[in-house]
């Protein structure tokens, strides 16, 4: 359907009135997109009677320099590097009346290191724009000469993992539970419990603040109490993610700074402060020797329906670029959604310096990272020890594994549920470096460790059904084609 | 105590068999392995001794099995670790790091607790074994 350039030129293209957005300029089949260039993949569903190649050629205008009319002033730009060129528009496959629509943009419509900038262009004003059902963006190919404007992750995975001491295994962390309602004594004794018991990480929810049952200062001084009489009792480097999010810069400021001058290695912020603030924090975080966790806190409001909203992995590489160190990717065999590839691919975005294209995985574009900083990915929600070999099977070594209700919930206490966790880990990792098939054989693994390890044991038996096999709502669009070797 | 750095703490101490196929996993992946020792394990503490250079260009584990009985025999009194280090862009750093050898009695950590301005606490993990000098703590001469 890539059919050659309506575009209208010279003089009859200014006529005042309307014009069809593939014949200003927005439509460009045959342009090639430069290295430099930003691209866009929409997938774009027509209202019924809609031309295709016009709705993309809108999606390309309303995301550039277009407005509904013909404008003269056009005339004194240089318009035609400024226009987003609509270059490639294919059928979505099983998918009747949807599209995916390719768009390049030149370098010179952004702000160097800006998300929000960035955003305002790509997603700002065109999903409600009338001519569409519905509008998802899919990923983006970031230019080297863009991503080097940006900072990148604070610390990044192998600073993260040196200054913990931590190496050649995933990391472990336990979300405090309940969420909401502790007082700062008794959450501290949850963490100081978990942390104690072989945990590498607590962490704050996404919603505990600063709430009338816990200022923020009570839970910071009493957890960075359990950190310190943790690390004392393990010999190791403990964290806990004192979430500063709050209802203005001022007031996170004053959060970090107090944990930093507690001696925290890390704190945490919410994705819902927005773009800039995630930048601020992680300008902040790197200027402190801060690890910075991010909580996806809100995405699945326009990340989780496929023909509508932002993928997530927009939302990663954008978070990448921001510079956090962790961020929440998705478990795959937990609670919440998270198809196995396209997930894979989420991590990769994380964590690779290069992102071979792959659209098994829902990966559009090579990616280059320029070595920028590797985000470490965290899985965390309804995840238990008896899935160890599956975990490290889908989300490999750097991850934080981040066990809430599976610590927490142990039928022996918190330190139990930690030992589990850390026990069941180890055992997988030595087994798996010693060449064993642990996908295949971890239930036997798992047995084995827990025969020396009555909290595993313990727990092995508690959680031993627990599943959530539901349908995703999120998938890649194109399966790997079995091929039949010559 | 038992410290549990490293890691492989929480299980319990890995055999020579262990040892060997942990250290063949590092070597097949091209990673050169060290081996430390200290009597000072400060969680903080990041530079342990070195016992010789890391083992580059080595391809079987047994020499460094070798390496590692030769270092018990000096200083099998204390914390004794495997570090595999991983060249490869973008890494360049620690891939792999577990202990291999502790003093027979752990005596562990206290913690100080300096109470400054208002509800503020100063921390300080302290050994208790660094009260003496290096060399003669965990029994050693």
């Amino acid at each position: 359907m890539n059919e050659q350039s309506m575009t209208v030129r010279g003089k009859d293209r200014y006529k005042s009135g309307v014009m069809e957005y593939k014949k200003m300029g927005y439509w460009e089949p045959d342009y090639e997109p430069k290295d430099t260039d930003i691209i866009a993949l929409f997938r774009v569903t027509p209202q019924d009677g809609v031309d295709p190649i016009e709705a993309s050629a809108a999606v390309a205008g309303e995301s550039s320099t277009a407005t509904w009319t013909v404008v003269w002033t056009d005339r004194l730009t240089a318009a035609e590097k400024y226009r987003a060129k609509c270059y490639r528009v294919d059928p979505v496959p099983n998918s009747p009346g949807q599209y995916f629509a390719y768009i390049a943009y030149d370098l010179d419509l952004f702000e160097n290191g800006s998300i929000a900038n960035l955003s305002a262009s790509i997603i700002g004003n065109v999903f409600g724009f009338k001519p569409l059902k519905a509008l998802r963006l899919e990923d983006m190919r970031l230019p080297v000469a863009y991503v080097k404007t940006f900072q990148g992750p604070a610390t990044g995975i192998v600073v993260e993992r040196e200054r913990m001491d931590k190496f050649g295994r995933p990391l472990l962390g336990a979300t405090v539970k309940p969420k909401l309602g502790l007082s700062g004594r008794n959450y501290g004794r949850v963490v100081y419990e978990a942390l104690k018991g072989g945990l590498d990480f607590t962490k704050d929810d996404e919603n505990i603040n600063s709430q009338p049952f816990m200022h923020w200062r009570e839970r910071f001084l009493y957890c960075m109490e359990a950190v310190n009489k943790a690390q004392a009792a393990s010999g190791e480097i403990k964290g806990t993610y004192l979430n500063v999010t709050a209802g203005t810069m001022e007031d996170m400021y004053e959060r970090a700074e107090f944990a930093k001058q507690l001696g925290s290695v890390i704190i945490m912020i919410d994705l819902v402060i927005g773009y800039t603030a995630i930048q601020s924090m992680a300008k902040w975080a790197r200027r402190n020797d801060m690890i910075l966790h991010l909580h996806r806190a809100g995405h699945s409001t326009y990340t989780r329906q496929r023909n509508h909203g932002v993928s997530f992995r927009v939302i990663a590489k954008w978070m990448r670029l921001a510079g956090v160190d962790h961020i929440h990717a998705g478990t795959v065999v937990g609670k919440l959604e998270g198809d196995p590839a396209t997930t894979r691919g989420y991590y990769d975005i994380c964590r690779e310096d290069f992102n071979p294209a792959k659209l098994e995985h829902g990966v559009f574009f090579d990616q280059n990272w320029a070595s920028l900083n590797k985000l470490m990915p965290v899985a965390s929600g309804g995840i238990h020890a008896g899935q160890m070999h599956q975990l490290l099977d889908h989300l490999g070594e750097d991850v934080v594994l981040q066990f809430g209700g599976g610590t927490i919930g142990h039928p022996m206490g918190i330190q139990a549920g930690a030992t589990a966790n850390r026990v069941a880990l180890e055992a997988m990792i030595l087994a798996r470096n010693e060449g064993r098939d642990y996908l295949h054989e971890g239930p036997e693994i798992l047995a084995k460790a827990a025969a020396t390890c009555t909290p595993l044991k313990a727990a092995l038996e508690v959680w031993k059904d627990v599943t959530f096999n539901y349908e995703s709502t999120d998938m890649p669009d194109y399966a790997p084609t079995a091929s039949v070797s010559m | 105590m038992r410290v549990t750095q490293g890691c492989f703490s929480f299980l319990p101490d890995l055999t020579d068999e262990q040892i060997t196929r942990q250290v063949q996993y590092c070597l097949d992946k091209e990673w050169a392995v060290n081996i430390e020792f200290t009597d000072d394990p400060h969680p903080r503490n990041n530079f342990w001794e070195m016992w010789g250079l890391p083992m580059f260009d080595l391809h079987d584990a047994a020499g460094v099995l070798m390496e590692l009985n030769e270092c018990r025999k000096v200083y099998g009194d204390r914390y004794i670790r495997m570090s595999a280090f991983d060249s490869g862009h973008g890494w360049e750093s620690i891939r792999l790091s577990f202990i291999v050898n502790r003093p027979k009695e752990e005596p562990g950590f206290r913690l100080e607790r300096h109470e400054v301005d208002g509800r503020n606490i100063r921390y300080t993990t302290k050994s208790y074994a660094v009260d003496r000098p290096e060399g003669q703590r965990y029994g050693g001469k």
